[in-house]
């Protein structure tokens, strides 16, 4: 694909690699610095992989300091640089480019310390979001945040992104689970964002650096919040004849008052794919399917399912298969989560990632279909329901240049829906490259300059991930021009 | 003069044609709270109100920054919904008559007891509106909870006290309302003991949603210790029993009784006017405020108490030279944590930082973010920072 632009290499900073290179070996080991382009290849896209830069460099730094001393010696060198986490974005936000250098967090991937009176746990940024939640699962707590990526994302790339999960509904997304954060600036200095307590006062720059793509610095260390388990969990897979069923059975679930830890929503084709590939004992039969997770003793379980099934049954759900046990449980989850990986061994797929208002789920899902076919194209949807959070996995083959555009066509058309009924753009995955030049349907020229300008108070030069969530164009520069 | 626009036109207006610096005030609930300015105007935003949207069923609503507090409790009540974060009323602690507005309460990030478990005001706030200082009406965020295009202006104008600009609209995320509630207290413990039984409770999976230890004087003779659940009556019952399980016994005020006593924790009735000593509201972590507290005591008596299982300390002290600024300022920082003087003579609060100084890097970003939202300092200056 060639539809987004990448800005043209400086050929200036092309011409001095050597010196560049040089100058990063007097400050890092030789194993904390990647230069063949061999193994830069490893570091030349993300989860967007449609698109692909080769770095100037990538370095790997041991520490906070290491980090402070490279992104000095960058910024006095005028270089561009890349934060990288695991490299999972599926928004192109880690992507690379030519004249740029890699800083990767993957050598600073250790739990620091864990407080449970307190709640807290302070983790180094390259840990991944899975092991801080697994240091900890023995003491019966968590790390709220679950991307279905968890595995392997670190948590300064869920810091970078902002990411959500699947249990947001009820325990909120990255932004609300960050207690404080060490980064290094641009110039390499080092500033400590929060604590180890609740609202730090002052501007909060913690508030404004997470989802901020790696544009304002490079995150080091974070101090998560931790929470305590449930009692217990437990879903219950409801079928339904059609979309638009499931989608007002979503709607009067929460108009009951009723806060699941997790409503998910597959259509169809979703349910096909998943099934085919998890044996979860999806109903095939179904227009769509909701798995709807609720917390608590058995008991209150009991009752809060009571109450759910009985709304269900009023929107004519056509199945209804509660969880028995942890075997069942983890089945009926597997689909869910094997989503993206099970399309993919069906196709190609570019996932959306608008957020919609919840009154207009059914709405989009049906307009999102004609678009689709317009494009002669597929699609299947799986998303967060309870949120509005959508995930049209367009399917294409990336083989076929003239599919691949129609694909990425379709999607923008999505998306420019999604703003046009109230909602956004992007509701976790971010904007990288993938969503940057529809950056002006959803903010005026004004909102975007003032964004620009909050930007350039942390990196007057523009060289951190510069290639992204700002349109190429028209980009304002200094502080505090106005436009 | 007072310039109180009826509509965002006349605010932009009224921003373009200010030279000078504005005061921006909203119902004039908090006019004690930060730093006191030296302009000439004020703007208030006390004119500008009214619900844009309600959707029940999506959870939100859309309202204009002037908005009483109070309007829109009662609206989300009567359909069974609340604010999440339970936004504390200055009324009682500055004595002030007029009534707080939901524009301020989005600006000082403004929380409650139940902050502990859902979050400040600025983890419900999902949009905002508002005017800087070119005169331009800039929309950050949206009305949808998931929303992570472009940077978020929302948080930075969330606790940013109007200095970035006067908010014209809010939005906001709401919960349904629990439908019943009711307290554990714990009689008798001493401050160690009392936050060690709040952590452990805390700690535990029945979702307490206020957490609070009053000593001996506060709101009582005697020291109690506080544990609310807000939930289905029978879920309320059950939790109650495993909780005492866990914290060694204790009794139960009903949902009256608790509804009540978790005003008077929210508004700091303990500390309420005419009492006019100085006050301190300090977040730390819970395992070193009992320290923190200790320590200030080492330099002259204070009255405290602790809410959000500890970590949030309200240290009322006399007024004297400094507010015992040095004292407090140099506890925080050996514990750890943030210290704002919530109240203190207008005099004292130019004198002394009201705000915890931020380090020189960030003091160095702060400077500059505000210059990029206000550079001719034109909206609020001063009111965080001497100069800012
Ligand atoms: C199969 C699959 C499923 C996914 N499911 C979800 C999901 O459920 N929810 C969701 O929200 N996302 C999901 N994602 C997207 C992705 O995993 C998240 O965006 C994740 O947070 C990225 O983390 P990372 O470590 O891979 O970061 P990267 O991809 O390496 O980087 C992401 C962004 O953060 C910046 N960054 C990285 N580290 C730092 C740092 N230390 N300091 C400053 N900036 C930094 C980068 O520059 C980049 O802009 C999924 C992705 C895949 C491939």
């Amino acid at each position: 694909m060639t539809a987004i632009a990448f800005p043209k290499p400086d050929p200036a900073i092309l011409a001095r690699r050597d010196e560049i290179i040089a100058g990063l070996a007097a400050l890092v080991p030789p194993e904390c610095l990647v230069t063949s382009e061999d193994e830069r290849r490893a570091f030349e896209t993300d989860a967007l992989t449609a698109y692909r830069r080769l770095p100037l460099a990538v370095v790997l730094p041991r520490t906070t300091e290491e980090t402070s001393k490279v992104m000095a010696f960058l910024h006095g060198a005028g270089v561009k640089v890349v934060a990288r986490g695991a490299g999972t974005s599926l928004a192109g936000g880690a992507i690379p480019q030519e004249d740029a250098v890699v800083v990767g967090l993957s050598k600073m991937s250790k739990i620091l310390g864990v407080d449970f009176a307190d709640r807290s746990m302070r983790v180094q940024a390259g840990v991944t979001n899975l092991a801080i939640s697994n240091a900890v699962a023995a003491d019966g707590f968590f790390y709220a945040p679950d991307p279905s990526s968890q595995l392997a994302c670190t948590i300064g790339g869920n810091i970078g992104m902002n990411s959500g999960g699947a249990h947001c509904l009820k325990y909120g997304v990255t932004t609300n689970n960050i207690l404080g954060a060490r980064m290094v600036l641009a110039d390499g200095a080092i500033v400590e964002m929060g604590g180890d307590w609740l609202d730090s006062g002052g501007l909060d720059f913690l508030g404004l650096v997470i989802g901020s793509e790696g544009q304002l610095g490079i995150v080091t260390e974070a101090t998560v919040r931790l929470l305590r388990q449930a009692e217990g969990a437990r879903p219950v897979l409801f079928g339904f004849p059609t979309s638009e069923a499931a989608g007002a059975c979503v709607a009067d679930i929460i108009g009951n008052g009723i806060i699941p830890v997790a409503i998910e929503f597959m259509d169809k084709l979703a349910i096909e794919i998943c099934e085919a590939f998890a044996h979860a004992g999806y109903p095939l039969d179904a227009g769509a399917l909701l798995i709807v997770e609720v917390e608590g003793s058995e008991t209150e379980m009991d009752a809060q399912l009571q109450r759910i099934v009985e709304i269900a049954q009023r929107h004519g759900v056509s199945t209804v298969r509660e969880s028995k046990s942890a075997m069942e449980t983890a089945a009926i989850w597997k689909g869910r989560k094997s989503a993206f990986g099970a399309t993919g061994r069906v196709a190609d797929y570019i996932c959306m990632d608008g957020t919609v208002p919840t009154s207009q789920l059914c709405h989009v899902l049906e307009k999102t279909d004609e678009i689709v076919k317009h494009y002669g194209l597929r699609v299947a949807n799986v998303f967060h329901a309870g949120d509005g959070n959508m995930h049209p996995l367009v399917m294409y083959n990336v083989n076929d240049p003239a599919e691949q555009e129609k694909a990425e066509a379709a999607g923008m058309d999505i998306l420019k829906l999604c703003v046009d009924v109230g909602g956004c753009l992007t509701g976790e995955h971010g904007v990288g490259i993938e969503k940057r030049d529809l950056m002006r349907h959803q903010f005026s020229e004004a909102d975007l300059a003032q964004q620009m300008r909050v930007r350039a108070a942390f990196d007057e030069g523009w060289l951190l991930n510069p290639a992204k969530v700002f349109p190429l164009d028209g980009r304002t520069i200094a502080a505090t021009s106005a436009r | 003069m007072i310039l109180s626009p009826t509509s965002e036109a006349e605010l932009i207006e009224a921003v373009r044609a200010a030279r000078a610096p504005l005061a921006i005030e909203g119902g004039g609930s908090k006019g004690g709270l930060g730093r006191p300015l030296q302009a000439q105007d004020t703007l208030s935003l006390k004119n500008l109100g009214g619900v844009i949207f309600y959707e029940p069923a999506e959870m939100v609503f859309r309202a204009r920054a002037g908005t009483p507090v109070a309007q829109l409790e009662q609206m989300l009540a009567e359909h069974g919904q609340m604010l999440p974060f339970e936004p504390m009323n200055h009324q009682s602690i500055y004595g002030a008559a007029g009534a707080p507005t939901i524009g301020a309460v989005a600006a000082c990030n403004i929380s409650g007891p139940r902050r502990i478990s859902h979050g400040a005001a600025r983890d419900s706030l999902i949009g905002v509106r508002f005017v800087n200082g070119f005169g331009e009406a800039i929309n950050s965020g949206g009305r949808v909870m998931k929303n992570v295009t472009g940077l978020d202006l929302v948080k930075l104008q969330a606790g940013a006290f109007g200095t970035l600009g006067p908010l014209s609209e809010v939005t906001f995320k709401v919960l349904p309302r629990p439908s019943t509630q009711a307290t554990l207290a714990l009689h008798g413990l001493d401050d160690a003991r009392a936050i060690g039984a709040l952590c452990r409770a805390v700690g535990s999976p029945f979702e307490i949603s206020g957490a609070a230890h009053l000593p001996a004087g506060i709101l009582g003779d005697a020291p109690r210790t506080l544990l609310r659940i807000e939930n289905v009556p029978e879920s309320v019952v059950y939790r109650l029993g495993e909780l005492q399980k866990i914290v060694g016994g204790g009794d139960t005020l009903d949902a009256a009784q608790s509804e009540a006593l978790w005003r008077q924790v929210r508004d700091v009735a303990a500390f309420a006017s005419p009492d006019a000593r100085a006050l301190w509201r300090i977040s730390t972590a819970p395992s070193r405020a009992v320290d923190l507290v200790r320590r200030v005591q080492q330099g002259g008596a204070v009255a405290h108490f602790y809410d959000w299982s500890g970590g949030l300390v309200w240290l009322a002290v006399e007024t004297g030279d400094d507010a015992r600024a040095a004292d407090i300022r140099a506890a925080v920082a050996a514990c750890g944590g943030h210290a704002t003087l919530v109240r203190a003579p207008v005099d004292l609060r130019a004198r002394v930082d009201v705000f915890q100084p931020p380090s020189a890097p960030l003091m160095a970003l702060t400077r500059a973010v505000k210059a990029s939202f206000d550079p001719n300092a034109i909206l609020n200056p001063g009111r965080m920072y001497a100069g800012v």
